[in-house]
């Protein structure tokens, strides 16, 4: 294990998180090295480093004697004046000779490095760059020497080509070499099809010029750390190839200083000691230095585009707190009218900083919801109703959590509720359908046992009894091959199937109340009409409430009882689906209904009184449509 | 899947003889005093000669090869050039010894860097920077330096462990124990740092994604969302982690067996190349070679069986 854990798979591992980095950041290398001393253990590592390596430098100056000079008397002597380590098993000093090894194990380990550096960047850089037949056979070299230990075919070159410690450390760099080539191969190719390396090309730079203004500046800081690995396993394989003894013992390095100490382990460990210490002081210098690198450099790649990721309800929110327009019950609603089901009450929802201050993405939403009741919350992407629906199943991403206000669940309070509570209510009482089909359904699991398993935990029915449910689910959801979707695994479906499922595992447990995310965004315009027709169908059946959430008017019209509208993170109008629609007061409601009439209106004039006063549908939905 | 299955072995066939074959010309090339070094320095022409012929090295480089080849597909991979003893059966007798630390120090390497993998990508805080910390450490310090200390420790100092030594399994259980705990641990503390740092990477990874949430939408406990699902769908990469290691420990065994003095494929290794001893390092990098082929064979169908999509394309 000298070499196996670093070996390859490190270079392996971090590729991914160095290539991400660098490519994010080409500009911050220059100042990479001044964060690394402000940086705890970077300036250690730097510190350990320069004083072994000045050590190395000057040891002629700083050994206290000559370091193959043996006296016979002192062999294995303990530590005497001028000898404040004392002697080894030859009677040769040994704070000389750990000096003196220190030139050779590093200068071998630089060999080592500068070839794996010129062979692994050079093919990379033309393997990444040009791809092609060279591509092909590099990676595939690359593979082969990769599949074997390092170790066993240094043992088998030196077998035959004797015990250099030169030509093993220049060996070591060939077998090494894949480290660089696979790391500059991913960071090639991650750029190389880059608009500024496109627009260099374009404007007639030659691959050469390309190469060396663009795509060096990018492997260059992934490139470093690697160095800085690969001396650290350098190291370690000399030292253990000296270990065993196939080194070359005329010349001291900390290797043969541990190979000659070894016999004497038993009887006096302070021989073996001193080079190991050494050894492991200077490989932990190296790998924390690289490590410390490469989350400098993740860092500030990172905060980029995590800020992209998060909802654009950080922008801040209206600085003037505008009213929020309430309309009362028209007769519609007042015949819902039975218990509430839930209520959000002033619901406030953060974000950790990276500076530890919390950001607030949403402000003092109130809802209510009453059973059997659909209820719209509508808004652009980024308003916060996602995260209003999150809150209320106790589900926010990392870093998030409720600040203020109230959620109560039938009497329950349950924000900030415990995880076991939430547990609990979740799939029996509080289902979710989610957005995104694909990503929603776990790629590992076939779609059957991922129906099965909530029944199995939430209704405590037997394995047989919840495969039943669940083909009957598939088929009520209009699945046309229930026993062949419930075998399939999700890349097997199609989106729209998908949603299917998805739906069918949120009804699974008849749940009170069914949050519906965006339930048709991702699908085509003709799956979103039958699966919102579906929607309305259990949600008859099952008595369900629904809270929707939706950026898409003809949606709400075409389910909902009441409306709430979301914008920059708070509620500002809310009321029954029809007052809404025709007397909708907020300017940015007004916007928003604009909008759809003006994309629906070649189907023709909105018909507006003449809706006959019947449960269900509600709103103006056949003039309005389902388009999103 | 059975497609999936005979491709892998194809490649793996393909890796074996390739490296076989390359170890072989680079050996025989390099091999051109060797009947001197056998004879040594006093040794007349004629008798160097006459070596030579007796090895075959006189030969093409070439009907060598083949020779060596057509033998070593029925079993035989040629005798010592310096006891005489057949490499096949040197190599078998000590290949189970080697296979029983590497086995031993992966399963103990896969079951720790789970646990804390999954617990430093699970709580974070401070949890979480030990785990780093105790990896990078484990990671940066090489192996058969930790064998010293270990020895230093619990066989000098404490005498817990014999420092030396290996008794079979099939001899005495507690014996075995006693004389492989040590080199396994040893041995899997490398692994354990990267394989525990990809585990959290990856647990760390699933644990953001969509359908997470969904299943806990669904009402099942954080737990069981996390063992069940999460951890099978962040298996992946940290089997291929473990694969590599695999390779890596392979490597490490040669020189912790030397610290320990266990008679496994290490002591092979070191007497071999130190005389030269041309047969027996081939035997020795083409038994590496199958191993490696074999284990990543089984890595193969492992990561079929945690990934649907790897098995049923």
């Amino acid at each position: 294990m000298t070499e196996p854990n670093p070996l390859v798979d490190p270079v392996h591992v971090q590729d991914a998180h160095l290539v991400q980095a660098a490519t994010h950041q080409p500009q911050r290398t220059a100042s990479l090295f001044k964060r690394l001393v402000k940086s705890p253990t970077g300036l250690f590592s730097l510190v350990v480093l320069a004083l072994i390596a000045l050590s190395a430098i000057f040891a002629p100056l700083l050994a206290p004697a000559d370091p193959n000079y043996s006296s016979i008397g002192d062999v294995l002597g303990p530590p005497a004046p001028g000898h404040p380590l004392g002697f080894d098993g030859s009677g040769r000093d040994v704070l000389s000779r750990l000096l003196f090894a220190g030139r050779f194990s590093l200068a071998g380990a630089l060999l080592t490095l500068v070839i794996a550096a010129v062979v692994g960047v050079i093919t990379g850089l033309i393997a990444g760059y040009y791809h092609g037949w060279f591509d092909s056979v590099s990676s595939w070299v690359a593979g082969l020497i990769m599949a074997m230990p390092a170790i066993v075919l240094l043992l088998a070159a030196r077998s035959v080509l004797g015990p250099s410690m030169w030509t093993a450390m220049a060996i070591f760099g060939v077998l090494i070499s894949p480290a660089f080539f696979r790391l500059v191969y991913a960071s090639v190719t991650a750029v190389r099809n880059e608009l500024y390396v496109d627009a260099a090309r374009v404007s007639g730079l030659s691959d050469v010029r390309i190469i060396v203004r663009h795509i060096l500046t990018v492997v260059r800081a992934p490139v470093i750390i690697q160095s800085a690995m690969i001396l650290g396993i350098a190291i370690a394989i000399q030292s253990g190839l000296e270990f065993l003894g196939l080194g070359d013992m005329s010349i001291p390095t900390w290797g043969t200083m541990l190979n000659d100490g070894f016999p004497n382990m038993y009887t006096d460990a302070r021989l073996v000691l001193w080079p190991s210490l050494v050894i492991a002081l200077v490989c932990v210098a190296l790998i924390m230095l690289a490590n410390t690198m490469r989350d400098l450099l993740e860092r500030s790649g990172g905060q980029r585009r995590r800020r992209r990721g998060k909802p654009a309800a950080e922008r801040p929110a209206d600085p003037k707190k505008v009213a929020i327009v309430t309309h009362t019950d028209d007769e519609h609603t007042r015949q819902l009218a039975g218990e509430t089901l839930l209520e959000v009450r002033d619901l406030s929802i953060g974000y950790d900083q990276p500076d530890k201050t919390v950001r607030n993405v949403v402000h003092d939403v109130s809802l209510t919801v009453q059973r059997g009741e659909v209820h719209g919350l509508i808004g652009e992407s980024g308003s916060g109703k996602t995260q209003t629906a999150f809150a209320i199943m106790g589900l926010l991403p990392d870093g998030g959590h409720i600040t203020g206000g109230a959620i109560t669940f039938e009497g329950q309070e349950i924000a900030n509720a415990p995880e076991k509570e939430l547990t609990k209510l979740r799939g029996r009482k509080i289902a979710y359908i989610p957005q995104e089909p694909m990503s929603n359904l776990d790629p590992a699991f076939t779609i059957g046992s991922q129906l099965v398993e909530p029944m199995r935990v939430n209704l405590k029915i037997s394995k047989q009894d919840a495969t039943r449910r669940a083909l009957d689910l598939l088929a009520k959801v209009g699945i046309p091959n229930p026993e062949r979707t419930f075998a399939a695994y999700p890349h097997q479906v199609s989106g729209g199937m998908a949603q299917r499922v998805l739906i069918a595992g949120a009804v699974s447990c008849e749940p009170d109340l069914l949050i519906a995310d965006e339930p048709t965004t991702a699908l085509d315009v003709t799956v979103q009409a039958e699966v919102l027709e579906l929607l309305r169908a259990l949600e008859d059946e099952f008595h369900m409430a629904v809270i929707l959430v939706t950026h898409n008017f003809g949606v709400v019209a075409d389910v909902c009882d009441r409306v709430s509208v979301m914008r920059n993170g708070r509620v500002v109008e809310s009321g029954p689906v029809r007052s809404i629609f025709y007397g909708a007061e907020h300017e940015y409601t007004r916007s928003l209904l604009a909008d759809i009439l003006e994309e629906e209106h070649a189907r023709g004039p909105l018909v507006t009184a003449s809706v006959p006063a019947q449960a269900k549908p509600v709103g103006p939905r056949s003039q309005i449509g389902s388009s999103s | 899947m059975l497609m999936f299955v005979l491709r892998r072995i194809g490649a793996g066939i393909v890796l074996l003889f390739v490296i076989s074959s390359v170890t072989f010309i680079l050996l025989y090339v390099g091999s051109g005093d060797i009947a001197r070094n056998i004879l040594g320095q006093q040794a007349t022409q004629e008798d160097v000669a006459l070596k030579k012929e007796q090895l075959g090295l006189n030969r093409p480089l070439l009907t060598q090869y083949f020779d060596w080849l057509g033998n070593a597909l029925h079993g035989d991979l040629g005798s010592s050039w310096f006891t005489g003893e057949e490499v096949t059966s040197g190599i078998t007798s000590r290949v189970a010894v080697t296979l029983s630390l590497v086995i031993g120090a992966i399963v103990v390497t896969a079951l720790i860097a789970t646990v804390l993998g999954v617990w430093a990508a699970v709580r974070h805080g401070w949890v979480d920077k030990v785990v780093q910390a105790v990896t990078i450490l484990g990671f940066a310090i090489p192996g058969f330096l930790i064998a010293v200390g270990l020895v230093l420790v619990f066989a000098i100092n404490l005498q817990w462990f014999d420092p030396t030594g290996y008794i079979s399994f099939t001899d005495d259980p507690t014996g075995w124990l006693k004389t492989v705990t040590l080199p396994v641990v040893a041995l899997a503390i490398g692994g354990i740092a990267s394989v525990a740092n990809q585990v959290r990477g990856s647990v760390t990874d699933v644990l953001r994604r969509d359908y997470v949430r969904t299943l806990r939408s669904r009402g099942l406990p954080f737990n069981r969302v996390v063992f069940k699902h999460a951890l099978r769908n962040a298996g992946s990469p940290a089997l291929a982690v473990l694969g590599v290691q695999f390779v890596g420990l392979l490597g490490g065994a040669v020189i912790v067996e030397r610290v320990f003095a266990i008679p496994g494929l290490g002591d092979i290794a070191v007497g071999a190349t130190s005389q030269g001893d041309v047969p027996m390092v081939m035997g020795l990098v083409v038994a590496i070679a199958t191993i490696v082929v074999v284990v990543n064979l089984i890595i193969d169908l492992l990561q079929g069986w945690l990934n649907p999509k790897v098995r049923l394309s």
